[in-house]
């Protein structure tokens, strides 16, 4: 099982909990429980379910979910080759074998005919039918399924199905109080926690702008690219504008107010 | 009904499709064919935002326009605008059709009836553009001076001439007001009339923006950041920098053609953040920073200022508190967003520490400024020790903390008691470099005990104990109107204000116990007058509750298969008196004159049955409800009116009360006009649909520094115009059978003589029920 190897997370991933999410995830894990982490872009769901299969020890294998992917793209499909046909396991096939955790990132991404496939291995039976194949496999004992989800998204069209909610346990994550915050940018940088305590009230003064123009605020994750830019050398008020502001907004009220609101944190 | 020949295509026959809409149709009386064409579409508009009174005035005002005698167009332009106005100004209807119903008025009853279709055209339009009832009062009274101005002025014949203006005026507005604050729209009309009254073409060109001078002036009128330009990126300053959702709400910089000029100031209430239209660039600030920088400092009171009680306060001192506070919120400010102080630091003045002399002119002002530039300007460069000390004393206070408004207060007070000059009390004040512009009134800050509210006042500890008189605060000073001059002597005289000392409440109590009978007569008066406080509506959809008898009639309906009515609901609504009153009493030692029955300096005195009036009254008035405030006063030339508290608007009808009105004492003379002012100034802050100032008094105005009679007598009629200016009516009672003459020249109609002393305590209160009926 050389295979399993490779998807081992091999060193501790850098992760601040903001609550009881670790000890709560190991439960569910030890119960095979499928989970769905919910919040915001940025926010940290990634970092944890990397984080929690280095705890754990198993391995993970990540799919990152877009509109354009098909059941096949997580189930396996057949390859033409000099020989023929050969099968190729999809992520999911491969998790399913290995006893991996199986990350569906931004499952909403994916469109709706295509997450069913999921459904038989999220109960009991633990199973997942190859039907392309006429192969049905039984989950590894380790497998776990893991989606990730970001309710905050204003279209209608994507949201997931209310029979595939009832299928996980969740967890409401949002993006960390600002003191931890902070800490966070500046373990993850090496920035100076003043400057990163900056960065973070610059990042909350969008969020407050949540609804009013911008449907999500600045994420953790755009933070930790200014911070990153700052430790780089670039100044601050520029490091924002160019991480924090353009990437969210076009709308000119909301950039003055925000390059505004750089000016008046660094003074 | 109208009878006779009637054209078939007669728009009044015209069917609606919804009943509804018929019954407003025929309500609207009209019969131009395009305005029934388009009916129907726009009043479906006006019902999505109107309720029923309110499309009542609405039709009734489209009647009338219906009528001018000008076609369908005015009409149309009525029904097609009208909903969008009231939508763009953010107001009810109500602030707003009178002043645009009399401007169209005015319009009709001079030769201007042309102007009137431009006008309603792009009211809509100009309303998106000055989006407060403030500002577009602001803009019709700029298009009646205009129109006064410009019609018939030619070769001075009568206003038989429209306005070539006029209508040209109207068809610009919307871009003029793209471009221009109020002020600046004054400014540029202000110059087309100038320059143009006597030459109908040119000002036609001027006034539809054909001459090149009407260009210049607008572009040199065109300066400044526009609060419409910039109203979202406030809006989303507020909310992104300080999660306040206040609503802003503009107020217009230029003013009333006949108003008083006062520079307005930024504050905010209940109704929303009051910032100005247009703010210039200053000393390298931008316009819009002007506005951010406004709005922090309104944020920062909203925050961290607890208001205080004003009453015990001098002024000196109160102003001495609003620095000391304004500076810790900005301190806070600045703690949150370190880059204000650029803002701050730049606005702020930088008062000279020579500029002012302290031999000839007040410098309180002076001394306080510098002290708030040191307080916020870690590089202010003074070096005077006491502000030294106190800057240093501000910064430990707030280190590490936010502090209070109570702990700004005690610095401030200590900072007035230290700095004390005799020359802070001179008339002459200091103001160059001392007006801090991005700072609101303070009106929040204060609460006063004549206007707190009810439980504030109750659970407060608040005013000294009764009897306790208020030593050594300086005055509160009032103008005086010089009737020789015409014109106010400023601050010329001084109020001072006190508790009224208390004696024992048992003898109010008897005195009651002795109208007893009175009383009873009173009482069955009071309760014709009380509110019925609960008033039920029926028919309601929806309602608070069943409506037993129509609900019954509903069902027995859908029973026997005929339709229910849904409307089988009630609700309340509460039908009060909103009346509060402030009586003033006049304690002149004239007061101390005996009556007696049969005309002998026998009986009781006049102040006994004062005390006797007044208690009656006052219980009276707590029956019915009203809020009530009592108050004495009496003069000591101009330097010393002495405004003695009997009763709060907040405190009940109870034994301190009584213990007041028992210790009434006459002495020294009548300066009415300086005590009406005084009562009108706590009157005109109360919140009430009708204010009332009764004023008991036994002699005309007089005082011992006054030789000619006019004078105290004109400067009190003055003082009840200022008060019915702002919404406050006097009443007069006098006790002089002489008074006529005097009473007439000062209250005009509002007044009455008693001639028989004696029965005073009954007509008081009756007259107050009569009066409020
Ligand atoms: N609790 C946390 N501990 C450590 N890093 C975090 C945490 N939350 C957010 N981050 C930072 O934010 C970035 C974005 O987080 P990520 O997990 O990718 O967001 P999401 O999956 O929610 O979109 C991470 O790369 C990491 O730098
Ligand atoms: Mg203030």
């Amino acid at each position: 099982m050389s295979n399993k190897e490779q998807f081992l997370v091999r060193a501790e991933p850098y992760y601040e909990a903001q609550g009881k999410e670790v000890a709560l995830y190991e439960a569910a894990y030890h119960a095979r429980l499928p989970v769905m982490v919910k919040g915001p872009t940025g926010c940290g769901k990634s970092r944890f379910v990397e984080y929690m299969a280095w705890k754990l020890g198993k391995p993970l294998i990540t799919v990152a979910c877009n509109e354009d992917m098909t059941a096949s793209d997580l189930v396996g499909r057949y390859l033409l080759d000099a020989n023929g046909t050969r099968w190729l396991d999809g992520p999911l096939t491969t998790a399913a074998r290995i006893g991996a955790i199986c990350y569906l990132d931004e499952i909403v991404e994916a469109r709706q005919d295509t997450t069913v496939v999921i459904h038989p291995l999220t109960d009991h039976r633990r199973v997942l039918p190859l039907d392309k194949k006429g192969e049905l496999i039984e989950a590894h004992a380790d497998f776990q399924l893991v989606i990730s989800y970001n309710p905050g998204y204003q279209s209608l069209m994507k949201d997931l199905k209310q029979s595939t909610k009832q299928r996980f346990t969740a967890f409401d994550f949002d993006y960390p109080e600002a003191s931890l915050e902070a800490r966070i940018v500046a373990r993850e940088t090496g920035i100076e926690e003043a400057v990163a305590s900056q960065l973070v009230k610059l990042g909350q003064v969008a969020r407050n702008l949540k609804g009013h123009g911008l449907d999500e605020g600045i994420s953790t994750r755009l933070v930790v690219y200014a911070a990153t830019l700052i430790r780089r050398g670039v100044a601050p008020t520029d490091a924002c504008r160019m991480a924090m502001v353009r990437p969210i907004t076009d709308d000119a009220d909301i950039r003055a107010t925000l390059d505004h609101a750089i000016d008046a944190v660094f003074a | 009904m109208a009878t006779g020949f009637r054209p078939v295509t007669d728009a009044r026959q015209r069917q609606m499709a919804h009943p509804q809409a018929q019954a407003w149709w025929q309500a609207l009386d009209c019969g131009f064919a395009p305005v029934a064409d388009v009916f129907e579409e726009c009043l479906y508009e006006a019902l999505s935002s109107f309720s029923k009174p309110q499309m009542e005035a609405f039709i009734e005002a489209a009647r009338y326009i219906g009528k001018l005698g000008r076609g369908p167009e005015p009409l149309l332009a009525f029904l097609e605008e009208w909903p969008a106005v009231v939508a763009a100004a953010g107001v009810d209807q109500q602030d707003l059709l009178p002043s645009v119903m009399s401007a169209i008025r005015a319009m009709q009853q001079s030769p201007n009836s042309k102007a009137i279709t431009p006008f309603l055209q792009t009211l809509a339009a100009v309303a998106r553009r000055l989006p407060s009832a403030d500002q577009l009062r602001i803009y019709l009274d700029i298009a009646q001076d205009l129109m006064a101005r410009s019609s018939g002025s030619i070769h001075g014949h009568h206003t038989t001439f429209p306005s070539p203006a006029l209508p040209e005026f109207f068809a610009q507005a919307p871009r003029l007001l793209g471009l221009l604050s109020t002020t600046g729209l004054r400014n540029w009309t202000e110059y087309g009339i100038r320059n143009y009254a006597n030459h109908p073409e040119r000002q036609v060109d001027y006034f539809s923006l054909q001459s090149a001078d009407s260009h210049a002036v607008l572009q040199r009128e065109r300066h400044g950041t526009l609060f419409a330009d910039v109203e979202r990126q406030l809006d989303l300053y507020l909310r992104a920098l300080w999660r306040d959702s206040e609503q802003l709400v503009p107020y217009s910089t230029a003013q009333l053609t006949s108003g008083e000029l006062r520079k307005p100031v930024p504050y905010y209430d209940h109704l929303g953040i009051r910032v100005p239209d247009v703010f210039d660039d200053v000393r390298g600030v931008t316009g819009l920073d002007r506005y951010r920088a406004v709005l922090a400092h309104m944020v920062g009171h909203r925050r961290w200022s607890q208001a205080q009680i004003a009453d015990n306060w001098s002024p000196f001192q109160r102003m001495a508190v609003e620095f000391f506070e304004d500076c810790r919120i900005e301190t806070l400010l600045m703690r949150e967003y370190p880059g204000l102080s650029r803002i701050f630091l730049a606005l702020h003045p930088r008062p000279q520490e020579a500029a002012c002399d302290p031999q000839t002119t007040s410098c309180l002002r002076h001394r306080l400024a510098m002290l708030s530039r040191a307080l916020l300007d870690p590089a202010h460069g003074y070096g005077e020790p006491v502000l030294l000390d106190f800057v240093r004393r501000f910064h430990q206070m707030l280190t590490g903390r936010e502090s209070s408004t109570a702990e700004s207060a005690a610095l401030a007070l200590a900072y007035v008691t230290q700095t004390r000059r005799q020359s802070d009390q001179l008339a002459k004040i200091h103001f160059d470099d001392t007006v801090i512009d991005y700072r609101d009134d303070n009106r929040q800050l204060w609460k006063f005990i004549e206007q707190g509210d009810e439980e504030e006042a109750f659970d407060e500890e608040r005013r000294p104990e009764p009897g306790e008189e208020l030593h050594g605060l300086p005055p509160r000073r009032y103008p005086e109107w010089d009737f020789a001059s015409q014109t106010y002597r400023p601050d010329w005289v001084s109020v001072y204000e006190a508790m009224h000392a208390s004696g024992n409440p048992a003898e109010i109590d008897r005195l009651l116990a002795k109208h007893a009978a009175l009383a009873k007569q009173l009482k069955r008066l009071l309760d014709l007058l009380k509110p019925q406080d609960k008033v039920r509506i029926r028919y309601q959809e929806e309602g608070s509750e069943l409506d037993l008898d129509v609900a019954v009639g509903s069902l027995i309906d859908f029973k026997s298969g005929a339709t229910p009515d849904p409307r089988i609901n009630m609700s309340h609504r509460t039908d009060g008196r909103n009346i509060q009153v402030l009586l003033l009493l006049d304690l002149s030692a004239s007061l101390n004159e005996r009556v007696g029955a049969d005309g002998t300096a026998s009986g009781q005195t006049v102040l006994e049955l004062s005390q006797e009036a007044v208690s009656l009254l006052a219980w009276a008035i707590d029956c019915l409800g009203d809020p009530y405030a009592i108050a004495g006063f009496h003069s000591n030339t101009r330097h010393e009116v002495r405004y003695q508290h009997i009763k709060g608007f907040s405190e009940r009808w109870d034994d301190t009360v009584k213990a007041r009105l028992a210790a009434m004492e006459a002495g020294y003379s009548t300066r009415m006009g300086a005590a009406l002012r005084h009562a009108g100034h706590y009157l005109s802050h109360r919140q009430a649909d009708k204010k009332i100032l009764l004023l008991l008094t036994d002699g005309e105005p007089a005082d011992i520094d006054v030789s000619e009679p006019g004078h105290l007598r004109a400067d009190a009629r003055k003082a009840v115009e200022e008060l019915a200016a702002v919404g406050v009516t006097t009443f007069c009672l006098s006790l002089d059978p002489r008074a006529d003459d005097y009473v007439r020249d000062i209250f005009g109609k509002r007044w009455r003589v008693l001639d028989r002393i004696e029965r005073l305590p009954e007509t008081l209160p009756s007259l107050y029920l009569e009066l409020t009926r």
